[in-house]
């Protein structure tokens, strides 16, 4: 396979903090009961023109109503959504300038690859010539040029997903939803096609809005990442904030790995705070901006891979440090994680880069080793 | 991306090599089939035997009839064959089949009349009842889940009395002081009782009545079996509710109306009991004839050889809508 030349860097885009910008998608105190279950509660969200946005969520969460409320499928009980600043109230699905990629693909059994494409373009009484054209750009945008006159049934798994993704853009949305679009691929062509998704999305330069379960996916693919839990939206921010402050325990554990300590806040100067953890029976330095007064209980979290492990005691300022046991090694391939016994009923993870070949493993199983993180790898909870 | 035609499974599949020829269990002593051959030859035996016995004989038996000339005797007809002198009787009544009967039925207009009749209300009442049916059956694969079970039983409930019970009733209902004009009459629709039976609209309405089933159970395990999200990906794509109808729902059930029309209209055409009760002297179909030539007139030739021209009538489209589908789903590949 020849290697294709790489598209442009992908620059720096953050409308959100332009408090000039209007909001291209803008979902306001949206309420969807049905019946007794509160499916999406109070929330309200911002996208901007351009965004790839994700929510990000378990099965349950609400994810998928709000995108099929954005799409008219489902009526929202209570609150407003607005598409440019135009209030979709009341607008069915079929006039709506929003076009959805579905999970199954619903690809039409039917119709072969070319007149699924054309669906949506036939619908707007575009001219037969021009119908041909756009079908013939979008084949050749997911390369299945040679697939026109194939029914769905002959292709590949990717190979529907790509015609999927073909038909939803060829009527050029104003914005493209994505329903799980890449669960049923396997994992190195879901991976593949995540980068497809993002380098179409800046060629088009059109606003998608994704909906996935696979954390990896949406840090992967999103400008920002909605995560949501039973309703709401716990945190709506970049991939970066998401993964590095974390404003909830949900969250914090929800994407990634993360160790969490529970304490109480026993000093507070600024942003160094010093927490006492029980479990550890120690006090613990932390360098983090936080609400928590003196008193309060709160969480200590850190990323298992801001843990170090040594066998000696590290003697450097600001650092954490507390002594355990190797309970357990997970060798991955790249990496190695470390479970930690700091206390009867509490172990810490920490991951190691295998930058030495497997061979010459210092570190082993019942070594009794140091695991210190710096005062500023930490991020405090509250809630 | 990769290459479209090479997607990673489809490299994991040219990977796995074929196992060598030798390894290759003989399909007859393999432990996974412990009947073998001969086993699995008495499975495809039974079907063929039953055909053989229940429809190909007896179909032989009304083709040799239809080619006899009627006669005052036992059975009505002659030749007989002979079986007593074998082989050789079997050619001296050969020698005296003729198809007397079936240029017959092209010299009397009734018969041809009769046909054409035949079709005509089993295609319009074909039509209506797939008319009545389709609503029917969409509204019962869109019913919640859990009605569906009572909705299914609801449309097969009328088997479980006789059909010529439901026939009868329906002489009940339809007659000139019946049921529905008496309903008629008290609502103020009409001031004079209409007359319905023993016309060709008795006729239809028996049919669809009767048929009704046969239509709406194939219509609606084809629509039950439609993904409801194509219809939610027609509609995303800019297409009102009606034309999805038109360019999703229908083509997708096709399968359904295709049995469900087959299911009506072949046993429409030779339906007797339906005409016979609710159709007038002037209603002609098939299946009257064949019953008064059988039965008033004991002329058992003309009758199979009714029934025979029937069976042709029928047979030749349906095998030629068949040869149309294979080429059609062939031509996709």
């Amino acid at each position: 396979m020849a290697k294709k030349p790489l598209g442009p860097v992908r620059r720096a885009f953050s409308p959100w903090d332009d408090p000039s910008e209007q909001p291209f998608i803008e979902f306001r105190n949206i309420t969807k009961r049905f019946g007794n279950f509160v499916a999406v509660d109070n929330l309200s969200l911002k996208i901007y023109k351009r965004e790839f946005h994700a929510l990000l969520g378990g099965s349950g969460c609400g994810k998928t109503t709000l995108m099929r409320m954005l799409a008219g499928f489902e009526a929202p009980s209570e609150g407003q959504i607005f598409l440019e600043g135009r209030d979709l109230a009341g607008v069915p699905p079929y006039k709506r300038p929003v076009n959805m990629m579905f999970q199954s693909y619903a690809l039409f059994p039917h119709m072969n690859v070319e007149k699924n494409i054309a669906f949506g373009l036939e619908m707007d009484g575009l001219p037969s010539k021009e119908i041909k054209s756009r079908v013939m750009e979008m084949l050749s945008l997911v390369k299945l040029e040679g697939f026109a006159k194939r029914k769905p049934h002959q292709l590949s798994g990717g190979q529907r997903q790509r015609v999927a993704l073909a038909r939803s853009l060829a009527k050029r949305p104003k914005v493209l939803l994505l329903d799980e679009p890449l669960a049923a691929l396997d994992k190195k062509l879901r991976e593949e096609t995540q980068l497809e998704l993002i380098n179409l999305q800046e060629q088009l330069r059109m606003t998608f809005l994704i909906v996935t379960h696979d954390q990896e996916e949406a840090m992967t693919v999103a400008d920002r990442i909605s995560v949501m839990d039973k309703g709401k939206i716990l945190q709506n921010a970049t991939p970066g904030e998401i993964y590095e402050q974390p404003n909830s325990r949900f969250v914090a554990e929800f994407i990634g790995d993360i160790n969490v300590l529970d304490g109480q806040v026993t000093n507070k100067e600024l942003e160094d705070v010093k927490m006492f953890s029980s479990v550890l029976g120690s006090h613990l330095d932390v360098c983090y901006p936080t609400a928590a007064n003196v008193g309060d209980h709160a969480a200590l979290a850190i990323r298992p891979e801001k843990m170090r492990i040594s066998f000696d005691k590290p003697e450097r300022l600001g650092t954490n440090a507390i002594q355990g046991e190797v309970w357990d090694i997970a060798y991955m391939g790249d990496v190695s994680i470390y479970h930690i016994k700091v206390a009867e009923t509490e172990t810490l993870r920490a991951i190691v880069a295998n930058t030495a070949r497997l061979v010459e493993r210092p570190i082993t199983w019942e070594d009794q080793v140091w695991l210190s993180w710096d005062s500023d790898a930490g991020v405090i909870l509250t809630r | 991306m990769t290459d479209p035609n090479l997607s990673s499974t489809d490299l994991l599949r040219s990977e796995t090599i074929p196992p060598p020829r030798h390894e290759l269990q003989d399909p007859e002593n393999s432990p996974t089939n412990p009947t073998g051959k001969w086993g699995r030859f008495a499975l495809i035996c039974v079907p063929y035997v039953w055909l053989l016995l229940f429809f190909l004989v007896p179909f032989v038996i009304v083709a040799k009839i239809s080619l006899s000339e009627a006669a005052v005797s036992i059975p009505p007809y002659l030749p007989v064959i002979d079986w007593g002198r074998g082989l050789l009787g079997l050619w001296e009544a050969a020698q005296r089949w003729s198809l007397d009967n079936y240029i017959w039925l092209t010299e009397d207009d009734l018969y041809w009349r009769a046909y054409v009749s035949s079709l005509q209300i089993a295609f319009i009442s074909t039509l209506l009842t797939l008319l009545v049916g389709f609503p029917l059956a969409y509204g019962m694969a869109r019913a919640p889940r859990s009605w569906q079970p009572t909705l299914v039983m609801m449309v097969i409930l009328p088997f479980w009395t006789s059909f010529l019970i439901r026939v009868y009733a329906w002489i009940g209902i339809l007659k000139t002081d019946g049921l529905l004009n008496q309903a008629l009459i008290a609502i103020g629709i009409i001031s004079e009782p209409l007359v319905i039976l023993n016309t060709s609209i008795a006729v239809y309405i028996g049919i669809i009545y009767s048929y009704l089933p046969f239509m709406v159970l194939p219509l609606y395990s084809s629509l039950e079996k439609l993904d409801t999200t194509l219809i939610e990906a027609a509609e995303d794509l800019g297409c009102p509710p009606w034309k999805t109808f038109w360019r999703v729902t229908v083509p997708l059930a096709m399968p359904g109306v295709i049995a469900g029309c087959f299911l009506v209209f072949i046993p429409a055409v030779g339906e007797f009991v339906i005409p016979d009760l609710l159709g007038g002297s002037s209603t002609l179909m098939i299946g009257k004839t064949l019953w008064v030539e059988f039965f008033s007139n004991r002329d058992w030739p003309v009758a199979s050889a009714v029934a025979i021209v029937l069976l042709v009538l029928l047979v030749i489209p349906i095998l030629l809508f068949q040869r149309h589908e294979t080429r059609r789903n062939e031509g996709d590949m």
